[in-house]
């Protein structure tokens, strides 16, 4: 089988404006919800109580929240978990009130409507420990950021790929956080590290491209541009799709199987996912393009040897 | 022509055969099981074995198997039922000479743990338990220590005649001082005599010369080095201590752990109660022995709301007894403290080390038919909110736990009665695992239910199963043998990854499990990056086995370079990720590693193997 069994030929340089411009709408729309809804931030990053609890049959969540009023708990939040018959209940933090206090409180509400309840799990994070994690989730990305500019300026000799692989990865977890805020899931630690999975693997197809067009290049130093480009993705264009496709398969399956606890982490990778691919193809060798790419900036001194294989 | 090294066959071979041994016993699966140690921590021996296992026997608990692991007893059982029956003759039978933890062990066969084969062990959120996150009051900790010195500085001065007027002690950022002590002296005095008998008392502290409203005044602030010198002590006691009192309370496989500068996590699997752990884990508690002061009278200092110059008021019952400054022995002398049953109902025997024997022997000695009292000195904090204001305030309870007529000399061997079951338990366990150096308070606490882990590792499991298959049947149908030559590479990293995680001994967690399968998803990558190589060079009219060596050696820089990147991800995340965050950044870096060698060398070894040598080849199967 073959999805590609011709030769494609698309146009990308050409109607880069149209991709720019989809990819600006994406990130304006994603940046704005993000300002407007703000992020549905877990207690791994604000502080407070999270509790998973099990019932036998369906619960009723106003009786919860009523019983949990009487127990002291006015501000607490009440939703269900995957099906009717799990609760997650939220609370912002208790000074003074260790876990085994609430537990045994919130089980009190519990068994009053259901005998045999359970709690599940039960986090009491501090607003101080929330906060680091904040700054260190943040610290994270932009080290990763630096890191890979650096990385791809001394590979590829030139700061345009950087800049232009930058940009396009910096689109991705922005359209993550914007997919987050706009539908309010739930933003925790798995989350982050998804985004930063994200940023790893969409440059992985953007340093596909470059590295084809370093070949390209490398073949011969007269070719234009704008045509190194289009058939540099082009020529790639299968493997990435084909790629993707399997990364999403297995995804997609730790999506619908993995349970409660890795929902927000699969959902941050299937948008990433989608993102990456869209970024690599239709963005990251445009910038590079109107950065004013040459095939002098790849090739800085005499035709370079091509990376030997293995021995 | 296609070609292959020999010695590379030979290193995928041997590669693929111990990742295969490596990786087996995590394919066994667990069963419930109960570790058993003996209370005096001498390793488990055949002995101990077979009383256990008769014991066991007689009192139908039946088991399936029992080894010795790392001195300690391991028996396993076929359901939870039968580990619970187990678990409560133990702690019935048994309960004179071994303690026990419920836990989970391994069905691979022994020859593999003897071996040093184990599998992975699981994170908290794949078997339920306890995580506590401890802040350690450093800062406390450099209190203490002026309060100390402020101490020795009053005696040093006091015993060479040279009078002070005052010596205060500052902490905190907002005072004068940061770190440090000031001692006001009256007009006139020699300040050059003080300086050297303080200079002799502390030799590593410096002073400087300042004046006072009434007098001269010598100023010492300690130096950074001092202060972060104090604060890793204060961590690393606190440490050792939370390590031997999590080792009390008979839980299995536990983790005690610095976390950044000031913070301690504790993990204890299987751990559903907090309350009762949290209690005994951040206890500061001591004891102190000193003599009643019989010659005045307790009522009448009660009355007058004041203790007579060296002794100092305590209550007991509702009584008043005035107890002697001096301490005759403290808990940091102890060296073993065991609770039993005695004839006078539960006690604590006591082992003091030689300087704590000495001032016993000496004290009770002179003492013989007077009364001497155990005081028990409990520090806490309390956070209380007054007017939307946090403060915290450091709470000093001392109870007199003990206060008996010395019969007969006593040396660095004895007993303390009166006290009830319980507290004689907790008090021989606090004292045999040290006290806190510095207060903690828990800033963090997780509790995963062991009904949740289960759920968890059966998903996360059922979904990398489906993914790979899902994968397999996707690439076979789209790259025909070559499909499947990517398909056993899959499935040789997936194993070769497992293998590297257990000879790390790394914890799985649930976002490891998500790695794993990420991984799968991705190493796929390099596979089709040579597949898709191979498949443009024989549109480009290439013969086969030309193609397929252009595939591999072209497909390399492109393999590296992308991978590099998403390496520098995992590194990131390993580096500032903690927790099962890390589990995942680990887990997605040894798989990047993993997949390069699996599709460069595994993949190369299989294709040359199908293709290469001198055959004629006119087809080549990739779809």
């Amino acid at each position: 089988m073959e999805f590609f069994r011709t030769a494609t030929n698309f146009p990308f340089m050409s109607t880069r404006k149209l991709w720019y411009g989809l990819s600006l709408v994406l990130v304006v729309l994603s940046i704005g919800s993000f300002f407007v809804r703000g992020l549905n931030l877990a207690v791994d990053f604000t502080g407070g109580v999270q509790v998973q609890a099990t019932f036998t049959s369906s619960v009723n969540l106003d009786a919860l929240r009523t019983g949990l009023a009487g127990a002291g708990y006015r501000e607490a939040q009440v939703q269900f978990l995957g099906s009717a018959r799990q609760a997650a209940i939220r609370l912002p933090p208790q000074p003074g009130q260790g876990g085994d206090v609430i537990r045994a409180r919130v089980e009190g509400v519990l068994h009053a409507i259901d005998p045999r309840a359970e709690v599940t799990s039960l986090d009491v994070v501090g607003s101080q420990v929330g906060d680091e994690l904040k700054s260190g989730a943040i610290k994270a990305v932009l080290a990763t950021l630096l890191l890979i500019f650096i990385y791809i300026a001394l590979r590829f000799h030139t700061w345009r790929l950087s800049l232009g692989a930058i940009l396009a990865v910096l689109h991705d977890p922005i359209l993550v956080l914007g997919a987050f805020s706009l539908w309010h899931t739930s933003f925790d630690l798995p989350v982050v590290s998804a985004m930063l999975a994200v940023i790893g693997y969409s440059l992985n197809d953007t340093v596909v491209v470059f590295d084809r067009i370093r070949e390209r290049f490398e073949g011969s130093r007269r070719l234009e541009p704008v045509a190194v480009l289009d058939q540099s993705i082009n020529q790639t264009l299968s493997r990435t799709i084909m790629t993707k496709v399997v990364t999403l398969i297995v995804v997609v399956a730790l999506y619908a199987l993995g349970g409660q606890a890795l929902k927000g982490f699969s959902e941050a990778l299937i948008i990433g996912i989608l993102a990456g691919t869209y970024s690599s193809i239709y963005i990251s060798s445009a910038i590079a393009l109107d950065c004013g790419l040459k095939a002098e900036h790849l090739l800085p001194t005499s035709v370079k040897k091509p990376v030997d294989a293995l021995p | 022509m296609l070609e292959f090294p020999r010695w590379k066959y030979v290193l995928v071979a041997a590669v693929t055969l111990l990742a295969l041994l490596f990786a087996l016993p995590n394919f066994f699966g667990t069963d419930p099981a109960l570790q058993v140690a003996r209370k005096n921590h001498l390793p488990m021996d055949e002995f101990a074995r077979r009383e256990v296992e008769q014991s066991l026997s007689a009192h139908n608990a039946p088991f399936i198997a029992s080894y010795l692991d790392q001195g300690k007893l391991v028996v396993r059982f076929a359901g939870v039922a039968d580990q619970l029956r187990a678990r409560d003759e133990v702690s019935d039978a048994l309960a004179t000479g071994y303690i026990s933890a419920l836990t989970t062990a391994s069905r691979a066969p022994g020859v593999l743990r003897k071996l040093g084969l184990r599998p992975m062990p699981l994170g908290l959120d794949l078997r339920g338990g306890l995580y506590l996150l401890y802040q350690v009051d450093v800062n406390g900790a450099v209190a203490q220590l002026l309060e100390s010195y402020d101490q020795g500085f009053r005696r040093a001065l006091t015993s060479a005649n040279l009078p002070f007027t005052d010596i205060t002690a500052f902490t905190g950022s907002k005072s004068a001082i940061p770190n440090g002590l000031r001692i006001a002296l009256p007009a006139g005095a020699d300040i050059g005599a003080v300086r050297e008998v303080l200079r002799k008392a502390n030799p590593e502290l410096a002073f400087t010369i300042g004046s006072g409203d009434a007098g001269p005044t010598l100023l010492m602030e300690m130096t950074p080095t001092q202060i972060k010198a104090r604060q890793d002590y204060a961590l690393q006691k606190n440490i050792t201590t939370l390590r031997n009192r999590v080792n009390e309370l008979g839980v299995s496989e536990p983790i005690v752990a610095q976390q950044g500068i000031d913070r301690i996590n504790v993990q204890l699997p299987g751990v559903q109660n907090s309350a009762e752990v949290k209690d005994i884990l951040g206890k500061v508690a001591t004891l102190e022995f000193r003599l009643e002061d019989a010659q005045n009278s307790a009522a009448e200092a009660k009355v007058r709301g004041r203790a007579p110059l060296g002794s100092k008021l305590y209550e007991m019952d509702g009584r008043p007894v005035l107890l002697k400054r001096e301490l005759i022995a403290t808990g940091d002398q102890l060296t073993n403290a065991t609770s039993s049953i005695g004839n006078e109902g539960p006690e604590v025997n006591v082992t003091l080390n030689g300087q704590g024997g000495d001032s016993m022997l000496r004290n009770t000695r002179l003492n013989v038919n007077r009364r001497m009292a155990v005081v028990y000195i409990e520090k806490s904090r309390e956070t209380r909110t007054v007017g939307g204001v946090k403060t915290t305030h450091d709470l000093t309870t001392e109870k007199i736990i003990s206060l008996a007529t010395i019969r007969a000399v006593l040396s660095n061997q004895f007993r303390i009665t009166g006290l009830t079951p319980v507290e004689s338990r907790e008090l021989a366990l606090l004292m045999r695992s040290g006290s806190l150096s510095a207060p903690i308070f828990a800033v963090e606490e997780r509790t995963i239910g062991p009904s949740l882990g289960a759920e968890n590792i059966r998903m996360g499991v059922q979904a990398l199963a489906i993914g790979m298959l899902a994968v397999f049947a996707f690439m076979a149908l789209y790259y025909q043998r070559f499909g499947w030559v990517a398909n056993l590479v899959l499935l040789a990293n997936v194993v070769l990854l497992t293998a590297l995680l257990s000879m790390l001994r790394a914890t799985l967690s649930l976002p490891g499990i998500a790695g794993i399968i990420l991984t799968v998803g991705i190493a796929v990558d390099a596979n089709v990056l040579i597949y898709e190589r191979i498949r443009e060079e024989l549109r480009n009219g290439v013969t086969p086995q030309a193609a397929i060596r252009a595939g591999f050696d072209k497909a390399y820089s492109a393999i590296f370079d992308s991978n590099v990147t998403a390496f520098i991800a995992g590194l990131v995340l390993w580096v500032i990720g903690r927790g099962a965050i890390r589990g995942f950044a680990v887990v997605l870096t040894l798989g990047i590693a993993t997949s390069m060698f699996t599709s460069l060398m595994g993949s190369r070894a299989l294709v040359t193997l199908m293709y290469g040598g001198r055959r004629k080849i006119d087809h080549v199967s990739i779809g």
